[in-house]
């Protein structure tokens, strides 16, 4: 008998992996072959998918970009012996894209089946959760202080903090938040999370629920996801249905409920006060700071609002304990971190590393360079709020710390690449276009600053000569420190990261030679 | 509203006027089940979550998803987010101007389809991506893009 495994994964699909299963399916049929197709999660190995694997005495055998008129060649060969074709890549866990990374927060991806609990079960899913019901509450909340688990989010704020705060509020409701408003291009690590492993994220809230005395959670998923919408309601009717969720999720009488709810698209809600706001159903403004949300969050409530990746990180910290967690990473950079490589990039997928890889390492070890074949020209980390790194400092390691000193951030791990066929220019100017649209227009800097950004860019980029494009220059740095300092939130207040570093980094796309940016 | 349409709002209303913070499901719901949210249905949606009109129309306008008016028969959604534009989603959009003579939040002459940007899918690891229809497509090529154009093009005429 055959087993074939072929993910699931939106974007699989996005690139044919459901016509490739119902392919083999029917070739099957029409063979009267015995096999089996199992559904999974993907690996993160993006530019092999549709990405096949074959169970073999040896581990699975992977074939690559299959299309299902491939597929009546596939089963040509001996399959199962690992046979020789055209598509094969090896064993797949033996590639040195993925044998080389450390999936702790992945470790499933691509092996289980999103939907199945006994494959969660199977493969370490709810051993932090039942470690965590023989902890006090105290206890809990130690051991994730402990680890050093900083947020995944973007602002990398210590999590224990935020749990301890929530935690030592007195107050009859308390809520845990997932923000999966996951907008920043070049990310796609929380769909890859909800979509294939969703009892991690369930768990982990479940986890923090207990820790911080909260018996409500929400999960808050942008609309453009509709599968992982789809997925994490059909898990959590599983996980109810077997006592994960409910009166008593740890044996000691401990409630607690998840609810998903859908954005409406709007990039502004993954900041966490307009997130908020989002759930009690009005628009996604963003509010002042403070009352911070630990303290007077949804619902005036305190809560825990944490990014997919950090709530999915808690399971582990728990079962294999704080100690463990923090032997990966550097500095206070403690961990590991999900990569996503992304854009005009040769190999596009997930690396899941420990803090303190170069960026090099990354675009080139892992990445391979672009897509086009051309040299990279830059690279944009950490979404559309996020500096171009040009060549010139690809070995700042990636770390929150280091990447701050070069005016960069690491925000959610997403990292876009490009060649020259990109015009850092025009990107600047989009930079404040889409702070135009997407800003939530309660501050000024921001909701009328990028509108007057995008019109200064216009005119920098098509000034006649240096005296005009030196006193247009002159008015987008100040308006970026206007931005910068005067915004009440992230977006007003990082766009003009991605605007100043184009123009630093990459002056001739904006007609200014180095001499004048020198000055 | 028809009849039928109204009916429809008060069973949504039931399921969603005392769920907290139930005004964007009950919105979702809407527009799932009617194809847009009628402008003569806001006072009613008011009224039943205790909410002035303002408010409603607020959230209404606050997010790109909800619409007041019908959708055409197919949507187009094309990223245009940083990833996909390194991978040529500007040629796209350029195409879709030259082929159909739609622009952004635009539709075409004959009403059948709409575009709208969207800034990303997740799929930035295959870029450029869009949705149609609700399905998405990744590694776009000018070649598959119209296929798929041809595709609704064929299904809109019979």
């Amino acid at each position: 008998m055959l087993t074939l495994y072929i993910p699931m994964d939106s974007v699989a699909c996005a690139v044919g992996a459901d016509a490739v299963a119902a392919a083999f399916a029917a070739e099957a049929e029409r063979r009267k072959l015995d096999i089996t197709i199992v559904r999974t999660s993907s690996r993160g190995l993006f530019w092999l998918e549709p990405l096949v694997e074959v169970d073999t005495p040896q581990g699975r055998a992977g074939y690559r970009e299959v299309s299902p008129d491939q597929v009546a060649s596939l089963l040509d060969v001996d399959l199962a012996a690992n046979g020789d074709h055209l598509l094969s890549v090896g064993l797949v866990e033996e590639l040195p894209y993925l044998k080389t990374q450390q999936r702790l927060l992945f470790a499933r991806a691509g092996i289980t089946s999103p939907l199945s609990l006994e494959h969660y079960l199977a493969h370490g899913g709810y051993q932090g959760l039942e470690h965590a019901a023989r902890l006090s509450h105290d206890e809990i909340v130690a051991e994730v202080l402990e680890s050093g688990l900083r947020g995944r989010g973007g602002a990398a704020f210590p999590a224990g903090i935020k749990w301890r705060t929530v935690r030592q509020a007195q107050a009859e409701q308390k809520y845990v938040v997932c923000n999966a408003d996951e907008g920043d291009s070049g990310s796609f690590a929380d769909r890859m999370l909800m979509e294939g492993d969703p009892f991690l994220l369930i768990e982990g809230m479940t986890i923090a629920g207990l820790a911080v005395g909260a018996s409500r959670g929400y999960i808050y998923v942008r609309s453009e996801y509709a599968p992982a919408i789809a997925v994490l309601r059909q898990a959590i009717d599983i996980a109810r249905a077997h006592g994960y969720l409910g009166a008593d999720v740890a044996h000691g009488g401990h409630e607690f409920e998840i609810e998903v709810r859908e954005g409406a698209g709007a990039y502004i809600c993954g900041e966490e006060t307009s997130l908020l706001e989002s759930v009690e159903g009005r628009r996604g403004t963003v509010r002042a700071k403070p009352p911070l949300p630990a303290l007077h969050g949804l619902f005036g409530q305190p809560t825990l609002v944490h990014n997919v990746l950090s709530l999915a990180s808690v399971p582990l910290i728990l079962s294999r304990g704080a100690a463990w967690y923090r032997n990966f990473g550097m500095g206070r950079s403690l961990g590991t971190m999900a990569f996503q490589l992304a854009g005009n990039v040769r190999r596009g997928g997930l690396v899941e590393r420990a803090f303190g890889l170069t960026l090099r390492e990354l675009v080139f070890d892992y990445g391979g360079g672009t897509a086009s074949g051309k040299p990279v020209k830059a690279v944009q980390l950490g979404g559309p709020l996020g500096a171009w790194i040009p060549p010139s400092q690809f070995d700042t390691p990636l770390d929150y710390e280091a990447l701050a000193a070069i005016g960069a951030m690491l925000g959610h791990g997403g990292a876009v690449l490009c060649d020259d066929s990109l015009h850092l220019g025009q990107m600047a100017r989009f930079a404040m276009q889409f702070c135009a649209e997407e800003s939530c227009g309660k501050c000024t800097p921001c909701r009328i600053g990028s509108t007057r950004g995008v019109e200064v860019i216009e005119r920098l980029l098509a000034a006649p000569d240096s005296a005009e494009r030196e006193r247009q220059r002159a008015l987008l740095d100040d308006l970026c420190d206007t931005m910068q300092y005067g915004s009440l939130c992230a977006l007003g207040g990082m766009t003009p990261f991605p605007v100043q570093s184009a123009m630093r980094h990459f002056p001739a796309d904006f007609g200014l030679d180095t001499q004048e940016q020198a000055r | 509203m028809n009849t039928q349409q109204q009916e429809t709002l008060q069973q949504l209303l039931q399921q969603y006027r005392d769920l907290p913070g139930g005004l964007l499901p009950l919105l979702h719901a809407v527009q799932d089940a009617l194809g847009h949210i009628p402008a003569d249905a806001i006072p009613t949606i008011a009224r039943a979550m205790n909410q002035s009109q303002a408010e409603v129309h607020g959230v209404i306008g606050f997010y790109h998803d909800f619409r007041t008016s019908p959708p055409a028969a197919h949507s187009l959604r094309l990223c245009r987010a940083e990833a996909c534009q390194s991978m040529g989603s500007e040629a796209l959009a350029a195409q879709l101007r030259t082929q159909l003579g739609v622009d952004d939040h635009g539709h075409t002459a004959d009403g059948q389809l709409e575009l709208r940007p969207v800034y990303c899918l997740g799929a930035c690891a295959c870029a450029p991506a869009l949705q149609l229809d609700g399905q998405l497509h990744a590694r776009v090529t000018p070649e598959k893009l119209s296929a798929l154009l041809a595709s609704c093009s064929k299904e809109a005429k019979c």
